[in-house]
């Protein structure tokens, strides 16, 4: 069986003709992965995309006809990046407009796995949720602060949409391997090599020479190995690449932890079949008795404004700490009767300075815009015109790159759930459902 | 006395999602591999990074050639007072070990 990567995340772009090339021969999958945590929480809360809506439709419109043509179901992960209602919403509307354009017509199957607060609260009281990270247990509190949480479901919603006939299938935040190893657990292969397969393809030809997160790859898929060979003749999957590639983002290079359980690759054996393709043999897989789906939320934790500047004078970047206490405290006095603790934080992001210049971001997060505004200018008059002893360039202590200094970030999301979910069934948190387009 | 860059071919570090964060030595040789495993210890990388040595993990994945290490990031990733989202600037502490 043959599975196809569109790349490594749609909009980041991919080469026509290894599309071209991949479908040359018969192509029973095509994939992609539209997201990750990697950009931080601020997707996730926003609703917004870390990729621009044009290359995401120009991803799509190439692959879509192509995958329907060819009868291979197209399955898209973690829609918009982040995966929540709000980025299904906005990837499908690109699809639609697509299959409009191009007069298409599929079954499209859609999964959305956003969970309420009331679902995780409850697991929380049922003693259901284990921590990631022992650095972060779960309060209540900050599953009642969260404005948006996913669940990042496994295979087995997609398995049941492949079911059910799906020509494309939408999901909204997914693992990245659930992409690639559904259809092959769908069709019966093994789990081990499915996982560790699905493990390699979601990031595109990353696993190839040249490295590329931007191009086409694939995967074939027997009763006993799989093989890896980039679409494009210009690349070559090695050994060491492809074996170097479970090490990359995983916190153990042995074990790849899924919701239905672990995939072991203690055993796999690794071998270069031809100059362009690896072969793969051994990944073993073991079920979970208790299944998990790991949970991800973010909460507002209100708006930014920053100023970027920097520092040239020695001298001055000798004090830069007392300059930082002095303002700190004269920014307090000013506002504590308008603005009670908690009400803003101010965080000096600096950079370099030991025998160079010193970047300094003044970054202030407020409750309101209008705090975070009124703070980071006094902060930043304060800290230009701030003293010290022994001072020569009494005109300012602060270069500015630009006018006006401050800028408007907006909205400040922060994780506040990231914890696995003991589940009853790994369909739990999905609504799937199907139609026409 | 070498530092660790300097016996690595790759030396790179990177979220293990926004909670941990993860660092890769790849080695040309084996035996650089296993001459550096034998000598880095959880207490340098402690102090290199202030962190707890029980929360350290380091792994030898032969295969590659590679040591993985692992620990929990003190601020976790788009944290107010984080300064890499991606975690992707933080080996130089690591680097800097003297081996």
């Amino acid at each position: 069986m043959k599975i196809v990567a569109l790349n490594g995340l749609l909009g980041y772009g991919y080469s026509e003709e290894s599309l071209d090339m991949a479908f040359s021969e018969k192509v029973d999958f095509l994939g992609v992965d539209a997201g990750s945590t990697d950009p931080g929480p601020f997707y996730l809360g926003s609703g917004k995309s870390f990729t621009a809506r044009s290359a995401v439709k120009r991803d799509l419109s190439l692959a879509l006809p192509k995958a329907l043509s060819h009868k291979a179901p197209f399955i898209i992960g973690t829609a918009g990046g982040a995966g929540s209602r709000a980025h299904v919403a906005w990837v499908r509307e690109i699809i639609e407009e697509i299959a409009k354009e191009q007069n298409l017509h599929f079954k499209l199957g859609t999964v959305l796995s956003d969970v309420s607060k009331e679902y995780v609260l409850e697991k929380l009281d049922a003693g259901k949720i284990k921590n990631m990270s022992d650095e972060m247990p779960l309060e209540r509190s900050a599953v009642e602060e969260s404005s948006c949480i996913v669940s990042q479901i496994g295979i087995a919603p997609i398995i049941e949409l492949l079911g059910q006939g799906a020509d494309v299938i939408l999901c909204g935040r997914a693992c990245d391997t659930a992409i690639y190893a559904a259809p092959c657990v769908y069709n019966g292969f093994d789990e081990g090599l499915a996982f560790h397969m699905a493990k390699i393809m979601e990031c595109g030809a990353m696993c190839s020479e040249p490295v590329a997160a931007a191009d086409v790859m694939q995967a074939y898929i027997y009763d006993d190995y799989f093989e890896l060979r980039p679409a494009n003749p210009i690349r070559k999957c090695t050994v060491e690449r492809v074996a170097a590639h479970t090490l990359y983002e995983q916190t153990n290079p042995y074990l790849i932890f899924e919701p239905d359980g672990v995939c072991d690759l203690t055993n796999s054996e690794f071998e270069q079949a031809d100059e362009r393709t690896v072969r793969v043999r051994g990944s073993k897989f073991r079920e979970a008795e208790v299944k998990t789906l790991k949970l991800e939320g973010v909460k507002c934790s209100g708006f930014r404004t920053i100023c970027p500047a920097t520092v040239y004078d020695p001298e001055t970047i000798a004090r830069i700490d007392e300059i930082i206490a002095t303002v700190t405290d004269f920014v307090r006095e000013n506002t504590h009767s308008r603005l009670p603790d908690g009400s803003y934080t101010v965080t000096f992001k600096t950079s370099g300075g030991k025998d160079s210049s010193l970047g300094i971001v003044i970054d202030v997060v407020g409750k309101t815009q209008d705090i975070a505004d009124e703070v980071c200018a006094l902060v930043r008059s304060r800290m230009l015109h701030c003293d010290y002893d022994g001072r020569k360039s009494t005109a300012g202590n602060l270069a500015f790159p630009f006018s006006p200094s401050d800028i408007h970030v907006g909205e400040v999301y922060e994780f506040s759930v990231f914890h696995l979910a003991e589940v009853d069934s790994l369909l739990e948190t999905a609504k799937i459902s199907l139609e026409e387009i | 006395m070498k530092k660790l860059i300097d016996y690595t071919k790759i030396l790179r570090s990177k979220n293990a999602g926004p909670l941990y964060i993860t660092f890769d030595l790849i080695f040309d040789e084996r035996k650089n591999m296993e001459y550096v495993a034998d000598r880095l210890t959880k207490e340098d990388i402690s102090k290199a990074y202030d962190v707890d040595e029980s929360k350290i993990d380091i792994i030898t994945y032969g295969v590659v050639n590679s040591i993985k290490i692992t620990f929990p990031r003190k601020n976790i990733s788009g944290a107010l007072a984080d300064n890499d989202i991606y975690g992707c600037q933080q080996h130089i502490p690591l680097a800097n070990i003297e081996i």
